[in-house]
């Protein structure tokens, strides 16, 4: 591996909700052209470090840092649409969230508003019917087009998104991310429901996702056979906390995650607010 | 000073009956999110059913007043009640899990529907009442010759709304209908999953805010001694501006705002401007918005994401 | 009462919907009662009231409402053994007057051109088209907000008084014409529009609801009370007349000023006015018809509909929610605004009166009944909600309690308007071809 360059620097991370410690001091790297796995039981706190990241909480303390061409960007301290707009942070939903009324066409042009805002000349423009904005639409449905072909979605491209076939959703949903030319995506369980003919094909497309347009990808999973498959670092958090960090041979040999895993294993169907309240389990 | 007291007095009135509507916003709002803006239109008709119900008992000869009272209040919560009831089974519990506008859409045009119900049946005209509750109780003479007093039926009111709380406190603290109450509050799936029967608390809790509603009718009906099928739509709007001011989703909030509602509005026509009153209530609404989303009481929301 | 559950079962059980429909009777027994049987009205002479009885009424409400709910019982009953799928008929429905919604809107337009010269066209007729076409704009301005954004806004009439106010208070200080002020009246309410949403529209959705609702009354308030600028309950009057190119409807014209009627070598008739303005809100209304249809094919529109569907989603896609909603408010209530100006001209007189919650519901109703974001139910519903009580004192009484029924049933049976025909903004491959 040549020389790794942090995409992503998470320092000190502390998400509470009111008495609940979701995330407690979490710290960690993810890398350019790289595909970081969060993995832990239910409840360790991956879906609020991925609200943390993508501004839809605000964390209680810690540093987000974004190593962006063109500048560093504090995650902690902007507003939630500006790190997707301005610093290129990504994100698909656990329970996908598509416009499940528009086209799935109409759905990747909307991720692509803030450019086709400026060429409309915010609106006026495009109300006019003038060339220049004329030509960002093309371009724009092109950049579709791209996307609905690598997620094998161009035939049905003027489907209402929630008439899709799930598995076709959870693609669809990956697409309208990389249509925001974003430099980190976020995939919060996007294999999720996929039989295993499509979990296959999503490693396929995140790993070219990677290679191609050379960006990082984070992605929270429960299935193990996607993040053992494609990932290139690991991080596995419990309670909030990070327990190991390493490459997916390493964490897989890590004792406290096989404890984690396999050891206490029925404090994992406890739900955190109950395993919070119980000072043995947290520690 | 004197003056002051006085407006204090009024302002406690008039903040008891806009609290105890504010409580039926509030424990629906806790429950299915949902701002029921057919709730003033059930206070109008508590106000409708109880002048009713005065006049009946007129013709039916009974002149004791507490008596009188008494019949006239329990009628008008059971008649009221059935309303509230009939609304949430009718225009909202079809819409559960519809898309986001729909419960909101529905509820004016439940709001439209029962204003011109009541317009229609009862006709547009301002309705007068003979005072019923008479005679005051002064309470102090300034050196100035301003007399503070307090009305036997500003007394009854406050009474008789000290009274409804702490029965309703006691009823969601320490009855099973409270316990499903605040277990629906808390998660709705869950409460079903653990075998609360959700529907069930739901027609409850429209039935208990209906019949709160229909005392502030009762109240607003003996305090003012004039009805109209509009008077809904203001109390509404400032009952809600309380229930959110207080926290929406908190019981005790609903008549902690409800109260302060009051005694704004009084001191402000006391003071300031009588017209502009309802613009105060309002602007207050705004503030609270801008500044305190979550209410005095309230707990924050935590986006589901 | 938990007895009136959905009891649809396969077999036709006569028992239950029997039990369902006397449960449901006595509810209507009880609620009609008091409010429908006993009427209040004012005493003769003496001061008070007296009781009325109306037994009828309640008979005949419980009778409807117990025979009501067998039928329904019967007929879920029968839906329940067979599983009918009627959307699907009504979607196909929708999807056929799309592809003919083109044409259907081309001979409408072309109706509404050719309507004054037709024969039954009378000043009556006239007026009355003028009204349904207010209203009409009103409904696609109010679209913009509910139907593509999805912000209930319940105070659209404050918007339309603020376009009537600011032109007729224009004219009377500043000697404004029509013309020159329909732009202002449109900028000012904009401008309330933003002032009003900026602080609301960051909070949750049905909060802007309630806001609005404050906010339409509190204009109100402030019209009937700061008499000195507004002229109070008693309004303005002698609001000046729109001019045709400069040259007035007058029989006789101050010194120097050609009228309509002397530069076209007419007969002077006061119907070239009511005409004229006809064509002007049939103007106004079209474009703002095409301007809402342009904008929906655009980013902010698309970023609209977006809104609607998940607000969500549109912040993780760096979509700002904020502006994109004030926007839209902002629109809507700017072609509110046009419409108000047009109304204070056409009336001549304004005031508080014209602009109570009453009419921001008929609006809203407008534009649910008509399916949330269809112009072309835009214009039905208007056409209805007009013309009815035209039709005689008893359409103008119901009207507002069938329409606040209706708006329920429409939720509660087809949430999404009637048709639920959505036609994409865009599309990747032609109509109809293979997908």
């Amino acid at each position: 591996m040549s020389a790794r360059k942090p995409l992503l620097e998470v320092e000190h991370l502390v998400m509470r909700f009111g008495g609940l410690v979701a995330v407690a001091d979490l710290s960690l790297t993810a890398y350019q052209r790289e595909i970081t796995a969060i993995i832990g039981p239910n409840g360790a706190g991956k879906t609020t470090v991925f609200n943390c990241l993508t501004g839809f909480y605000k964390p209680t303390s810690g540093r987000l840092s974004l190593h962006h061409p063109d500048a560093i960007y504090l995650l902690e301290q902007m507003e939630g649409f500006r790190i997707a707009s301005q610093a290129g942070v990504a994100r698909t939903f656990q329970n996908i969230r598509l416009f499940p009324g528009m086209t799935a066409l109409e759905n990747l042009i909307v991720a692509q508003h803030n450019r086709l805002m400026r060429a409309s000349g915010f609106s006026v423009a495009g109300l006019l019917g003038l060339p220049v904005y004329r030509n960002a639409e093309r371009a724009a449905v092109d950049k579709a087009r791209h996307w609905l072909q690598r997620v094998g979605l161009e035939e049905r491209a003027d489907w209402e998104a929630g008439n899709l076939p799930y598995g076709a959703q959870r693609r669809l949903e990956i697409a309208r991310a990389m249509c925001t030319d974003p430099i980190l995506l976020c995939l919060d369980e996007p294999a999720a429901g996929l039989n295993p003919r499509e979990s296959a094909e999503l490693n396929a497309l995140l790993l070219s996702i990677r290679d191609e347009a050379g960006i990082g990808i984070m992605l929270i999973e429960h299935d193990m056979s996607v993040v053992m498959g494609i990932s290139d670092h690991v991080i596995v958090l419990d309670y909030g906390r990070k327990i190991a960090d390493g490459t997916p041979d390493e964490v897989r040999r890590d004792p406290n995650v096989i404890k984690a895993y396999l050891g206490e294993e029925e404090t994992e169907e406890l739900p955190p607010e109950v395993a919070a309240d119980i000072p043995e389990l947290r520690e | 000073m004197e003056y002051f007291v006085q407006q204090l007095i009024n302002g406690l009135t008039l903040g008891a009956i806009y609290g105890l509507i504010a409580i039926g916003y509030t424990m629906v709002y806790g429950i299915i999110g949902m701002i029921n803006f057919a709730h003033g239109e059930i206070y109008m008709i508590g106000a409708f059913v109880s002048i009713i119900g005065f006049l009946v008992m007129g013709l039916a000869g009974i002149t004791w007043v507490p008596l009188a009272l008494l019949i006239v209040l329990v009628c008008t919560m059971v008649v009221t009640a059935l309303y509230g009831w009939t609304v949430e089974r009718l225009a909202y519990r079809p819409l559960r899990g519809s898309f986001r506008l729909a419960p909101l859409i529905s509820a004016i045009g439940m709001s439209i529907f029962l204003q011109n119900y009541v317009q229609l049946t009862q006709g547009a005209r301002v309705k007068p009442l003979q005072p019923i509750v008479t005679g005051v109780l002064p309470l102090f003479t300034s050196p100035g010759g301003f007399t503070v007093q307090i009305s036997y039926l500003q007394i009854f009111i406050i009474l008789l709304t000290v009274v409804l709380m702490a029965v309703f406190t006691y009823m969601i603290a320490a009855t099973p209908l409270g316990r499903s109450q605040r277990a629906c509050q808390q998660d709705l799936g869950m409460a079903a999953l653990v075998g609360v029967d959700v529907d069930r608390t739901i027609s409850l809790t429209f039935v208990t805010g209906a019949a709160l509603a229909a005392v502030a009718g009762f109240m607003v009906t003996l305090y003012y001694g004039v009805i109209d099928f509009y008077i809904g739509f203001l109390a509404g709007i400032k009952a809600f501006t309380a229930a959110v001011l207080g926290g929406i989703g908190s019981l005790p909030g609903a008549m902690l705002g409800g109260l302060l509602i009051g005694l704004i509005e009084a001191f402000f026509s006391g003071y300031f401007s009588v017209e502009y009153k309802d613009v105060a209530v309002f602007i207050m609404l705004v503030l609270v918005l801008i500044f305190l989303p979550t209410g005095l009481l309230g707990r924050p929301e935590v986006e589901k994401v | 009462m938990a007895a009136i559950a959905e009891t649809a079962t396969s077999r036709l059980q006569l028992g239950p919907i029997f039990r369902d429909a006397v449960l449901a009777a006595l509810v209507a027994l009880v609620l009609s009662g008091p409010i429908m049987g006993l009427q209040t009205a004012d005493a003769s002479g003496g001061q008070g009231l007296v009781l009325n009885f109306r037994p009828a009424w309640v008979l005949w409400t419980v009778g409807v409402v117990f025979v009501g709910r067998l039928l329904l019982g019967f007929w879920w009953a029968h839906r329940a053994g067979r599983a009918v799928e009627t959307p699907r008929a009504l979607k196909a429905l929708g999807a056929f007057l799309a592809r003919i919604e083109t044409p259907l809107g081309y001979a409408g337009v072309g109706f509404a051109i050719a309507l004054p010269f037709l024969w039954f066209a009378d000043r009556y007729v006239i007026d009355v088209a003028t009204t349904v076409l207010i209203y009409v704009m009103l409904g696609w301005g109010l679209n913009v907000v509910v139907g593509l954004a999805g912000l209930l806004d319940l105070g659209y009439v404050a918007f339309y008084a603020v376009g009537a106010y600011s032109f007729a208070l224009l004219a009377h200080h500043f000697q404004f014409t029509f013309w020159e002020a329909l732009p202002l009246a449109g900028a000012f309410a904009a401008f309330f529009g933003i002032v009003l949403g900026f602080p609301v529209l960051r909070l949750r959705g049905d909060y802007l609801a309630i806001v609005t609702l404050g906010f339409g009354e509190i204009i109100r308030i402030v019209l009937i009370n700061w008499w000195h600028v507004t002229g109070g309950p008693n309004g303005i009057s002698n609001i000046p007349r729109p001019s045709f190119f400069g040259m007035p409807f007058q029989r006789n014209a101050p010194e120097g000023v050609t009228t309509f009627h002397q530069f076209f070598g007419l007969e002077f008739s006061p119907e070239h006015r009511i005409i004229f303005l006809y064509f002007v809100i049939l103007a106004l209304a079209l474009i703002t018809n095409l301007f809402t249809l342009r904008l929906r094919r655009l980013p902010i529109g698309r970023a609209w509909e977006a809104l609607r569907e998940d607000e969500i989603a549109c912040r993780a896609l760096g979509i700002n929610p904020t502006n994109t909603k004030l926007s839209a408010f902002a629109i809507g209530a700017m072609l509110g605004g046009f419409a108000g100006a047009f109304f204070a001209t056409r009336q001549g007189f304004i005031s508080p009166e014209s602009f109570t919650f009453i009419e921001s519901a008929i609006i809203l109703a407008i534009v649910v009944l008509g399916g949330m974001g269809s112009q072309t139910g835009v214009v039905l519903a208007a056409l209805v909600l007009v013309t009815l009580p035209e039709f005689g004192r008893q359409f103008a009484e119901f009207r507002m309690l069938l329409f606040g029924a209706a708006m329920v049933a429409i939720m509660v049976w087809r949430p999404r308007g009637l048709l639920a025909y959505r036609e994409p903004s865009i599309r990747l491959h032609r109509k109809g071809s293979g997908a």
